[in-house]
């Protein structure tokens, strides 16, 4: 009698009739994340590559020739045009044809024939950050290369030279960075519409009013609820780690039981999310705007692009609240690194608590909302 | 249940006092009233006088600010889980699933109640027979009438056996056969001892009450029998009489009556006119004075007030007391 979840497993059943017979929604919701993975996983390439490039060469002589040569061979430039003067290397750029331009002068070959400092201008687009990062640190490697291979002409070795070796992601591939925080982003988008939209829908039909007159306690309404979008969500993740693995061939490293069994506390977590919002919502409309607001955080906050070092300190604490930072974590930590659940308990515990936190705001909230209103 | 006081046992409901306050606005003012068991208790009044709340504090949803109640027997106050064991409600836009089935709807409602799955299956079975919901079963609730709609969110009120229900507004909106049925019903199974407790705006529909109740603006100003009601002094006062004036020209013959002395209220019902009379005027010398004012009158007969007479006169006689007390 005193069961604080009574009803739980009726409004279970209930729940997935709801879903069975709204296939529409269903499959929608199912494949859309796939979709957009489709997108980004093909679209996205975080490797800057293949810079456009003009070129301006006054000298054109074997010297200048073979520094351009060096440009060209580094994958990081590309050229698509000469040009004969400063007015069109400039225009090329300001049109936005061309992010760098490079600008050989007239006495390049001499100078260096004379043992005297040869100056070659690069003209870069400031308007990309990471683009113009990237072009400035290749352009200055291959000057200096270039000054130290004939500095260093006679004796020809290095004294010092670094070997990088990159763990994990050998090849930089973007699909194997971006993927696993995308699956983060995507579960937490279809588990919180759906949820939301689920218990809005009683709302506007009047049937949860109707449900608090019955012995239904609330926690046993939300947790009927919740658990049919925890089996859809779960679905979801498998659909989405087979495309992972299978169609972008990214390798899983880890444990993909534990990423399972560490994906579920996420999921509970975000359909918690869904149910809180849907305790303020009162429309359909308003349970969609208001499900749009975790999104972004979820996106800029949890290092799912940016790093989260670069948050700036006073926003960094958000970071902690956001699920999906905890659950980025999960995933590149088994999936690229081979991780243990020794190094991601704590993740795991985190979202947990996060979920645990949600459901009982939100019950409360239903309870003093929803049914004294 | 030891703490019971006396005068709840054996009714379906007491209300002593009772009072809901949201701020500084007083919902509900000091209502009280006793529901017996088996009786079909009409609870009327305007909308938002605070029928709603008083639903909603009698099913322990909303917490009282002041007074007690009894369901069933259960203080509300410190029973709330038991008392909605053991009641039904039915709200008016009937609450059913629409993208279930009818036997999905009602299997869900019983598991809700946790009925055990053979009294479940004898429970549907019961209630598909008694409401002829048979070639319906496999059908979307959504796809039903309006009618059959209120029969099957009826159903799944009654599932768990309640001997209380409370029905909100149960015929809004539904064609009139389906609302004398609904009656018929409810009249069936008060006699097996079942209560009602039921919110209508139908006046017809008062009057086939055992047991009305008139809310206004939080205060009840009407609680008894429809009968004693109408005997009540204040709907008719000593001396007085009411009367029915049939005539063709109801417009003109209201405009004269209402010059007539001896007429205290006239008003326009269908082809006819009812007023309130002193019994110092005879009917054959009312029906004289018509006539010399070349009015045709059909017929002049005495007439019981009528449910909505007797609100009509409570909720004047309520107003100038407010007024009275303002001044």
């Amino acid at each position: 009698m005193n069961n604080i979840f009574r009803g739980v497993g009726a409004v279970f059943y209930k729940e997935a009739l709801h879903v069975r017979r709204d296939a529409g929604t269903l499959f929608f919701s199912l494949t859309m994340p796939l979709l957009q993975m489709f997108l980004l996983g093909f679209a996205i390439d975080t490797n800057i590559r293949q810079i456009n490039t003009v070129v301006y060469n006054a000298d054109g002589h074997r010297e200048s020739r073979e520094l351009l040569d060096r440009f060209r061979n580094s994958d990081t430039f590309h050229v698509i045009k000469y040009v004969e003067n400063d007015h069109d290397l400039n225009d090329l750029i300001i049109a936005g044809k061309a992010r760098v331009g490079i600008k050989i002068p007239v006495d390049y070959s001499d100078r260096l024939l004379h043992q005297m400092g040869a100056q070659v201008l690069i003209l870069i687009d400031g308007s990309d950050s990471s683009v113009a990062g990237q072009a400035i640190n290749v352009s200055t490697a291959i000057g200096l290369d270039e000054s130290l291979r004939r500095a260093l002409q006679s004796s020809g070795t290095f004294a010092v030279e670094m070997r990088p070796k990159l763990l994990f992601n050998p090849d930089s591939r973007s699909p194997n960075f971006f993927l696993p925080g995308l699956t983060a982003i995507m579960l937490l988008n279809v588990t919180t519409f759906l949820t939301a939209f689920s218990i809005v829908r009683e709302k506007e039909r009047g049937t949860l009013e109707q449900l608090f007159v019955t012995p239904v306690r609330p926690f046993g309404l939300l947790l009927g609820k919740l658990l049919p979008y925890l089996f859809i969500g779960f679905f979801e993740l498998c659909l989405i780690l087979t495309a992972m693995r299978f169609i972008f061939l990214v390798p899983i490293h880890g444990n993909v039981f534990l990423l399972a069994l560490l994906s579920l506390p996420y999921l509970f977590a975000a359909l918690s999310l869904g149910i809180l919002i849907s305790s303020k919502a009162s429309s359909q409309a308003e349970a969609m705007q208001l499900a749009f607001l975790p999104i972004l955080p979820s996106v800029f906050f949890s290092g799912y692009i940016f790093p989260r070092e670069t948050i700036p300190a006073l926003l960094y604490p958000i970071s902690y609240l956001i699920p999906a930072t905890y659950y980025i974590n999960i995933t590149r930590g088994i999936i690229l690194r081979g991780a243990d659940i020794t190094h991601l308990w704590k993740d795991g515990l985190a979202l947990c608590i996060i979920g645990a936190l949600l459901l009982t705001i939100a019950a409360r909230r239903f309870h003093n909302k929803v049914i004294m209103a | 249940m030891s703490d019971l006081p006396a005068s709840a046992n054996g009714a379906a409901i007491v209300a002593e006092n009772l009072v809901r306050k949201f701020g500084n606005f007083v919902a509900v003012n000091g209502v009280s009233f006793r529901v017996e068991k088996g009786e079909i208790f009409g609870f009327l009044g305007p909308n938002g006088s605070g029928k709603t709340t008083v639903i909603k504090m009698l099913t322990g949803l909303l917490p009282l600010s002041g007074g007690n109640a009894f369901v069933e027997g259960l203080d509300v106050r410190s029973s709330a889980e038991e008392v909605r064991e053991r009641i039904g409600y039915m709200s008016q836009n009937f609450s059913l699933y629409n993208d279930l089935t009818v036997l999905e709807n009602l299997t869900f409602y019983g598991r809700i109640y946790s009925l055990p799955a053979e009294r479940l299956k004898r429970r549907i079975d019961q209630i598909v027979d008694a409401n002829g919901l048979g070639p319906y079963v496999t059908r979307l609730a959504g796809k039903l009438s309006g009618g059959w709609k209120q029969r099957l969110a009826l159903g799944c009120a009654m599932l768990h056996e309640p001997k209380l229900l409370f029905l909100d507004e149960p015929t809004a909106g539904i064609d009139p056969v389906a609302r004398r049925q609904l009656w018929d019903l409810l009249f069936e199974l008060s006699a097996q001892g079942i209560t009602f407790f039921v919110t209508t705006h139908y006046m017809d529909e008062a009057e086939r009450c055992s047991h009305v109740a008139y809310i206004y603006y939080g205060k009840l100003i009407a609680d008894g029998t429809p009968n004693t009601l109408r005997e009540l002094p204040e709907v008719q006062p000593p001396g007085t009489m009411r009367i029915e004036i049939t005539t063709p020209e109801v417009t003109r013959a209201l405009r004269s009556a209402r010059e007539l002395s001896g007429i205290r209220s006239a008003t326009i019902f269908g082809q006819s006119i009812h007023a309130l009379i002193e019994d110092s005027l005879s009917l054959d010398d009312l029906r004289q004075r018509l006539q010399q004012k070349n009015i045709a009158v059909a017929e002049i007969r005495p007439l019981a007030p009528s449910l909505e007479d007797v609100f009509v006169e409570l909720t004047y006689k309520h107003q100038a007391e407010l007024e009275a007390k303002r001044e």
